[in-house]
């Protein structure tokens, strides 16, 4: 596989940015972020390693390592790790797409120049891959989404975006698991409860994971 | 047990944070002045990480149901215990009835009260912090409200007649947070080279006000305009507390204990952990000033300021054991 260097800065004396960037986003070296990632914790004074699009944050005990000890270990991890394709769970999320909790759904048809139906379609047939988690707990950062139905974000992000609101945002797709302001469209709503904080396991997807939405409903 | 009696929404239940998750996107959190808390838990002999109360919004007052101690630190504000007044940084006996009061600080903006044995709240994902974007941890994951009962666990704590008290060096002349501005120290970070000369040259070399918009989430920032080189669309990408991002409008937002916990903002600094707490304990209209510090200077104040609390341990430890004898 091909991937080029990667940059690496600094995020204070206590963590380091790998961006693997290489333009836009890239299913490759997602997949190296994560082998990374993985590989990164087994590191001496590593505390954290938290995928992000194309890039990996590592934070550290900078009284137990430095980051120029880390850096250099991060880049040999790069270049040395097998990214193989993770086996992910496959979990599929039903939709009501559109209505009253889905109040962009013929605006976002407009701005695809396509029908609701058809846009619904699509959005429903694309198999998505959970890149990243972060922003909220569980929030999943989705890549695979068709790209004729990307939209840019909203200029003024709205205050709240409900729990279970099925979003796009730029070439994105996402499932909010609590209500928390978003910049992104609200195109359905799902009742998948994404994030449990008491579980044992609080999180319900994972990176890798694969995702596929069903259609429940459609109410342009 | 203790009462909530006068307290506001930001007033929570907060230990030392639960750090390891950032990975399923949950924020660091805990206190947003560590130090304090953790200092004012030694000073009752628990556990550093144990459960207690940050006050953001004063004045704040608590009732006791149970003889039991209590340590206040943070903020330098007007406290009373029933009708003793207690001295700023201390540790005291309260009894069943009585009630603790803080009023409005003077200097500083986050106190601290921790309580012998600490609050018995179970720990969600390891911690007793509340969490108040996610709605779990703390008290039922929220603010705390007038009449909630807290349950505190069981405890031996002995303190000498009129109590016992912290004087840490580096919090002195910082208690004037209005008169000056404060200092903090940054390592840049991954886009500040994307950022123009003037923009470099202002964000070390001019003062900022801490806008209204200001809460555990992070700080707005006003003051000169920063702007890029050209423009730049960054992916999502993991943040640490401390983050310095410059958004479109040019003002910048520090990110703070319970940010998100991944950004898409670019980024020209961040504030070096050894002085997130001068930050918790700046008030809103405060001015803050940036001065770039090298990596090694950054991890020696974080080396220190670790070295306070072991410190503090020690001293603790002899002065009982001085108790002890005969």
């Amino acid at each position: 596989m091909v991937v080029g260097t990667p940059h690496i800065s600094l995020a204070g004396s206590g963590a380091l940015l790998l961006d693997g960037m290489q333009g836009a986003f890239n299913d490759a070296t997602q997949e190296l972020v994560w082998a990374v990632a993985n590989a990164a914790l087994s590191l001496e004074g590593v505390r954290e390693a938290v995928p992000g699009m194309n890039n990996l944050l590592v934070v550290f005990d900078p009284l137990a390592t430095d980051a120029h000890s880390v850096g250099d270990q991060l880049m040999s991890l790069w270049s040395a790790t097998d990214a193989h394709p993770v086996t992910g769970t496959h979990h599929t999320i039903p939709v009501h797409y559109g209505g009253a909790r889905g109040e962009d759904l013929t605006g976002w048809a407009a701005h695809c120049g396509l029908s609701v139906d058809e846009t619904v379609r699509r959005h429903a047939a694309a198999r998505y891959t959970v890149a990243a988690i972060g922003a909220m707990p569980g929030f999943p950062y989705l890549s695979g989404l068709d790209p004729l139905l990307a939209w840019a974000r909203r200029s003024t992000p709205r205050l709240k975006v409900a729990e279970g609101a099925v979003i796009i945002g730029g070439a994105q797709a996402g499932i909010m698991p609590m209500t928390a302001p978003s910049g992104w469209h609200i195109i359905g709503h799902t009742d998948v409860k994404l994030f449990k904080a008491e579980a044992e396991l609080p999180v319900l997807l994972r990176p890798g994971d694969k995702i596929r939405f069903a259609i429940a409903g459609i109410e342009a | 047990m203790i009462e909530i009696l006068t307290t506001g929404l930001p007033n929570t239940v907060q230990d030392l944070g639960r750090p390891g998750h950032l990975a399923l996107g949950v924020s660091h959190g805990g206190a947003m002045d560590k130090q304090a808390l953790a200092i004012a838990n030694l000073m009752l002999g628990n556990d550093p990480s144990a459960g207690g109360i940050e006050v953001a919004l004063h004045p704040f007052r608590l009732r006791a149901h149970i003889d039991t101690a209590v340590a206040i630190t943070g903020a330098d504000c007007a406290v009373s215990i029933g009708d003793r007044p207690c001295p700023p940084w201390w540790a005291m006996t309260i009894r069943a009835g009585e009630t603790l009061v803080l009023e409005a600080p003077r200097a500083g903006a986050r106190s601290y009260i921790a309580f012998a044995g600490g609050i018995d709240l179970p720990p969600v994902m390891g911690s007793r912090a509340t969490d108040v974007k996610g709605g779990f941890g703390g008290f039922a994951g929220r603010g705390l409200s007038r009449g909630d009962r807290l349950a505190l666990k069981p405890a031996q704590c002995r303190l000498p007649a009129g109590g016992i008290g912290a004087a840490l060096e580096e919090r002195r002349g910082a208690a004037d947070a209005l008169a000056s501005a404060i200092e903090l120290r940054v390592l840049p970070a991954a886009e500040f080279d994307a950022f123009t000369p003037e923009a470099q040259a202002a964000f070390t070399g001019s003062e900022w006000r801490i806008t209204n918009d200001a809460n555990r989430m992070g700080y707005r920032l006003a003051g000169e305009t920063l702007s890029l080189l050209s423009p730049l669309e960054l992916l999502s990408h993991g943040i640490v507390p401390g983050t310095v991002q410059v958004p479109p409008s040019g003002q910048p937002i520090i990110q703070l204990a319970d940010a998100n916990t991944c950004g898409g903002y670019p980024k020209i600094a961040t504030v070096i952990e050894a002085d997130l707490w001068r930050l918790a304990q700046a008030p809103v209209g405060a001015r803050l000033r940036f001065s770039a510090v090298s990596i090694e200077a950054s991890t020696e104040a974080l080396r220190a300021n670790r070295q306070q609390s072991h410190d503090f341990i020690a001293a603790r430890n002899l002065m009982a054991g001085e108790q002890r004898a005969p």
